[in-house]
């Protein structure tokens, strides 16, 4: 099932991520080369078997209830594109 | 054509921990923007969340207390998209395994029968923070304090089928939150939040019709306002030849109305997927015996016992147990004068009209549990009569007095119960309405019924109300009769 | 001073031959001297390496001592280093001083390392040629015209070219691993959970693992042994004691059962290559093990389930780098699509782009089953043929990689065909098992390298082979000419 041009349209927009017009036959190819190389994994029979999601099958530890952070928001906001009045700006939310 | 309202509800609940699900952040309400904001609540790179205990602790009680099966092994996923409050991209949540499964709540209704609300889960995940939309040359300021603030969310069953029972649920989840202590349930500070899943079918369809979300609703009123708002719509809707869209709107209570969301209408594809920052965790067995040891007594299980204890109507039982504070206040005015009855009609009656008059909660009550209860037991005993009663609470509550023995001494509102004493008092009030006593004697059987009660409240007036009114009764009507 | 190994140096301070600083002070002038023929550092940190080198000196005349203790190394510039650039190589991370540093920096801080630098690596530790850098391809010592391997690309080639004589690495399908083949080095990517990933900024969590690269087994003991270690502040660590790796190097390899994998000897490795592994096979019989042909019959999986779950995980990794909190941002947004697109369509370069694309259509609805749940499934295939094979033998032993170093912009166009370079080392990762390569001599001037699998926290036995090994042979010892 190669993906087509508005398929990588779609998942850019996903992703937020904006690609130059001129790019998109090129990702295109490059992502169904890809996807051709991850489709060789269907043919494998996993019947029965269960996902693994870490290697070392540990559980969660969990943290103690407490409050061990300060304030250091000049300190994070020093390295922040655009901050006032200790916010964080971004173009407007609409809701 | 007959409609039925299909509701569901998913309430967020902010647990009431130290610090934040996955940082070490304290979570105060209120604080300056960003202050409680910690390199792993600002998704900095490199940064990982670790779990805090209190809030699996936390949402197992809930499990607990909903009868609901507490998942062995639940495992927190991310759901993925991009937002300005949402500072790693994705939100930390459950999907395929919650904590809590499928459970119940049982409620009451305003006629006193109970009905019994599917709970189909309860899961964990971290809150997102907040966008300011005062202007900022055109833009929104980001406060990322909320964002990591533990959240249960708890999806009922759509098993709700008006406004009014949405409202009954969403209390009932209120007082039970509060009950076990796992969040303050102040809405208006959105501790509790609420989004409304409404359809509507006709009467006798088997299938559902299509929902609409309605987001954040804030209050109890708001809920059943916007309930009642969408379902109105909703049908004028269909019966105009319309379909309902599948969408999330979002109620505006001063324009009383629903609007849809439209930047949050295209297709999300959140990407699900197990969150490889975090391992599956494990409740032992022992874990939630532990748990389950600690639970208070519920809501349900109170009602319950003040009905059968106590002898209470199902809608006093219901009221008292509310809320924790309300009906341990209550039991302790029930200790102290041994009568339960008047203790709740008093607590339901004149407490709660002083609390609401005064905005108050029933922790700063201005008259004690210990106080009121002192004060019943003086009408119990005949010292006071129910309507110098009155006077005695209207004193405790301004302070005029330790107890209620104090302001009865203090005031001479002692009852009169001296015969002699009333029989006096009674001529008097006889020979000061001669005419009325003649008028009395000539009328026949039922016209006396209505003139007796003349007497009796001259008589009381005359005695400033301190006179014992069955003795008064009982001597008037000797002395007419004469 | 600059041949000198840690092992080396440390005895070097510890007998005052010279001083951290004066050593410090060499080394950076030779990096000032030869970096720019290999571009293997973003961010050379004078002024800190001084500081500490002083500090380390002020330490030792104080009484102190520590195997590291003054001793000069370099960090892959995706560990987070507080007040400094933490790049990742890529436009994105512009101007991202991190507020604070990375476990495995604070770690080596505290064991007494000196910092020369950050650097260089692929994009966001995406690649295994060092050329998706923002900052420009790393040279390979051994061949300019080469590639050094990736990503952890910087790290090999300035510790091949004696610039330092230690750097981290990050190994998430063979960084570690394989620019250490490519370059003559030692590197040993731990068990998954065995080193921090706190402050490592993460390309795939579930596979990502911090290691080091140096010339010599002795040194990559000294080097993890400061590193290893439980952290509370990564769920994923591992709360288990930390071998002692330096103890381990010197036991006789006397009954040692190696397994070599057909799989890793079939077509598509250069034969040259192969025959080299079995000298080494050769020379370890000779100190006294055994060897015997094993099977890990769904390794040819593993390269399909990596793509598909390293760039799911990525796709996630990377949604917090949006031009709001830090980094770049790209100019005048007119909206927030604006600012999100732009901003990072503008700060990733391709290779990172089309990860992210891959991984977000395979997380994508109605995608998830057949791509990332089933290469979950593959991944555990994968586990269970070494549980099985680790029954029958202790290490299995076989290529880093299938070819040599390639030129320069040779696989730019075929991602495919770079992801294929991958074959050998991926499953370790996908295991989360450890896996080391070391020297094992040269095909046409071009080091080789062989890598050694172990089960889970065999880091020790790993290190003691490749150390028994070194003692016998010199491939270790030889330098690039002209460094």
């Amino acid at each position: 099932m190669a993906l087509e041009r508005s398929d990588v349209e779609k998942i850019a927009h996903l992703a937020r991520l904006g690609l130059n017009e001129a790019d998109i036959p090129g990702t295109t190819e490059t992502l169904n080369n890809i996807l051709g190389l991850i489709d060789q994994m269907q043919a494998v029979n996993t019947d029965g078997i269960e996902p693994l999601a870490h290697p070392l099958e540990a559980t969660q530890r969990l943290r103690a209830d407490k409050v061990t952070e300060r304030n250091q928001r000049e300190a994070y906001q020093a390295i922040a594109p655009a901050v006032e009045n200790g916010l964080y700006l971004v173009p407007k939310v609409i809701e | 054509m007959q409609w039925e309202t299909v509701i569901g509800l998913e309430i967020h609940a902010q647990l009431s921990t130290q610090s934040k699900i996955f940082s070490a952040s304290a979570i105060a309400f209120g604080a300056e923007p960003n202050t409680q904001a910690s390199l792993v609540d600002l998704g900095m790179p490199g940064t990982l969340p670790v779990l805090n205990a209190e809030a699996v602790r936390m949402a197992c009680k809930f499990g607990l207390a909903i009868d609901a099966e507490i998942a062995p092994h639940n495992i927190f996923a991310r759901k993925n998209y991009f937002y300005p409050d949402l500072p790693k991209g994705y939100q930390t949540s459950q999907m395929d395994h919650p904590i809590v499964g499928k459970g119940f709540l049982d409620i009451t209704l305003e006629d006193g029968t109970q009905k019994r609300i599917g709970i189909t889960r309860a899961h964990l995940e971290e809150d997102a923070g907040k966008s300011l939309h005062e202007d900022f040359h055109g833009m929104s300021g980001i406060d990322l304090n909320r964002a990591g603030t533990p959240l249960l969310e708890i999806v009922s069953e759509p098993d709700i089928r008006s406004a009014k029972e949405a409202v009954a649920y969403v209390k009932a989840i209120h007082a039970l939150v509060r009950y076990l202590g796992i969040c303050d349930g102040n809405m208006a500070e959105g501790s509790l939040r609420c989004d409304c899943n409404v359809s509507v079918r006709p009467v006798g369809q088997a299938e559902f019709g299509t929902r609409a979300e309605i987001k954040n609703v804030n209050s109890f009123r708001f809920i059943e306002k916007a309930i009642n708002h969408e379902v109105q719509r909703q049908i004028e809707l269909i019966e105009d030849g319309g379909k309902v869209v599948q969408e999330t709107r979002l109620y505006d209570p001063n324009k009383d109305q629903t609007r849809s969301m439209r930047s949050k209408e295209e297709a999300n594809d959140y990407r699900y997927f197990p969150c490889p920052d975090l391992l599956p965790v494990v409740i032992e067995q022992s874990f939630l015996d532990e748990v389950r040891a600690t639970l208070p007594e519920l809501p349900v299980e109170k009602r319950a016992r003040f009905e059968r204890e106590f002898g209470l109507s199902a809608y006093d039982a219901d009221v008292l147990a509310a809320s924790r504070e309300l009906a341990n206040y209550f039991e302790a005015v029930n200790t102290v004068c041994g009568d339960a009855k008047l203790a709740a009609n008093w607590v339901m009656g004149e407490l709660s009209s002083l609390l609401n008059k005064d905005n108050l909660e029933i922790d700063q009550s201005p008259v004690s549990a210990e106080q009121l209860g002192g004060m019943i037991l003086r009408i119990k005993d005949n010292t006071i009569s129910g309507k110098i009663a009155k006077m005695v609470f209207e004193a405790l509550a301004a302070g005029e007095g330790a107890s209620a023995d104090e302001v009865i001494e203090k005031k001479g509102l002692k009852q009169v119960t001296d015969s002699g004493a009333i029989e006096a008092m009674l001529d008097e009030v006889l020979a000061a309405n001669a005419e009325q006593v003649e008028q009395y004697r000539a009328a026949d059987e039922a016209k006396r019924g209505k003139m007796f009660g003349f007497f009796v409240g001259q008589a009381m007036k005359a005695s400033k109300g301190k006179a014992n009114p069955g003795q008064v009764n009982e001597l008037l009507k000797k002395k007419l009769e004469a | 001073m600059h041949q000198f190994t840690l092992a080396e140096i440390a005895r070097g301070l510890a007998d005052k031959q010279f001083s951290s600083e004066e050593l410090t002070r060499s080394l950076l002038a030779r990096i000032a001297q030869l970096d720019p023929q290999l571009n293997s550092f973003i961010t050379v940190t004078e002024e800190l390496a001084l500081s500490q080198a002083t500090a380390a000196d002020a330490r030792r005349a104080n009484g102190e001592s520590g195997a590291l203790l003054g001793a000069p190394i370099g960090h892959k510039d995706l560990f987070c280093t507080q007040d400094v650039l933490t790049s990742c190589a890529s436009k994105i991370l512009t101007g991202f001083k991190a507020p604070y540093n990375a476990t495995v920096v604070e770690k080596l801080a505290s064991a007494g390392t000196v910092t020369l630098g950050k650097l260089n690596m692929d994009e966001f530790a995406m690649g295994s040629a060092n050329e998706s850098s923002h900052y420009g391809a790393v040279k390979n010592p051994w061949d300019l015209t080469r590639v050094p391997g990736g990503s952890s690309g910087g790290s090999a080639a300035a510790v091949a070219a004696r610039l330092l004589p230690a750097a981290t690495g990050t190994d998430t399908g063979g960084s570690i691993r394989q620019p250490a083949a490519l370059t003559n080095l030692t590197g040993i990517k731990p068990t998954y959970g065995r080193v921090s990933r706190w402050g490592m900024i993460a390309y795939a969590s579930s596979l990502d693992q911090g290691g080091p690269l140096a010339r010599t087994a002795e040194d990559c003991a000294l080097m993890l042994q400061a590193m290893a270690g439980f952290d509370t502040k990564d769920s994923t660590s591992v709360d288990q004691p930390v071998d002692d790796y330096l103890a381990a190097l010197s036991q006789p390899l006397n009954g040692l059962r190696i397994g070599l994998p057909k799989e890793y000897f079939g077509a598509g490795l250069d034969a040259r290559i192969g025959e080299k592994v079995m000298t080494v096979v050769e020379e370890l019989k000779k100190l006294g093990a055994s060897v015997k042909e094993i099977s890990l019959p769904n390794m040819q999986h593993a390269i399909p389930a990596y793509y598909v779950i390293a760039p799911a995980e990525a796709s996630s990794n990377l949604s917090r780098f949006d031009g709001v909190r830090f980094g770049y941002r790209c100019e005048n947004p007119v909206n927030l699509e604006d600012l999100y697109k732009r901003s990072r369509g503008e700060g990733f370069g391709a290779e990172v782009k089309r990860r992210i694309m891959v991984g977000t259509y395979a997380l994508s609805a109605g995608y998830y089953d057949a791509y990332y749940l089933k290469a979950q499934k593959i991944r555990r295939l994968i586990k269970n043929d070494f549980v099985a094979a680790f029954n029958d033998v202790d290490v299995i032993l076989g290529p880093t990689t299938p070819n040599l170093a390639w030129k320069l912009g040779e696989k730019n166009n075929d991602p495919v065909a770079a992801y294929l370079e991958d074959i050998y080392t991926i499953t370790a990762n996908l295991a989360g098992i450890p896996g080391l390569s070391m020297p094992a001599g040269f095909v046409d001037g071009l080091p080789v390298g062989v890598q050694l699998l172990a089960p889970y926290f065999q880091e020790g036995r790993l290190l003691n082979v490749a150390h028994q090994y070194q003692q016998v042979t010199d491939w270790h010892i030889q330098a690039p000419a002209g460094f």
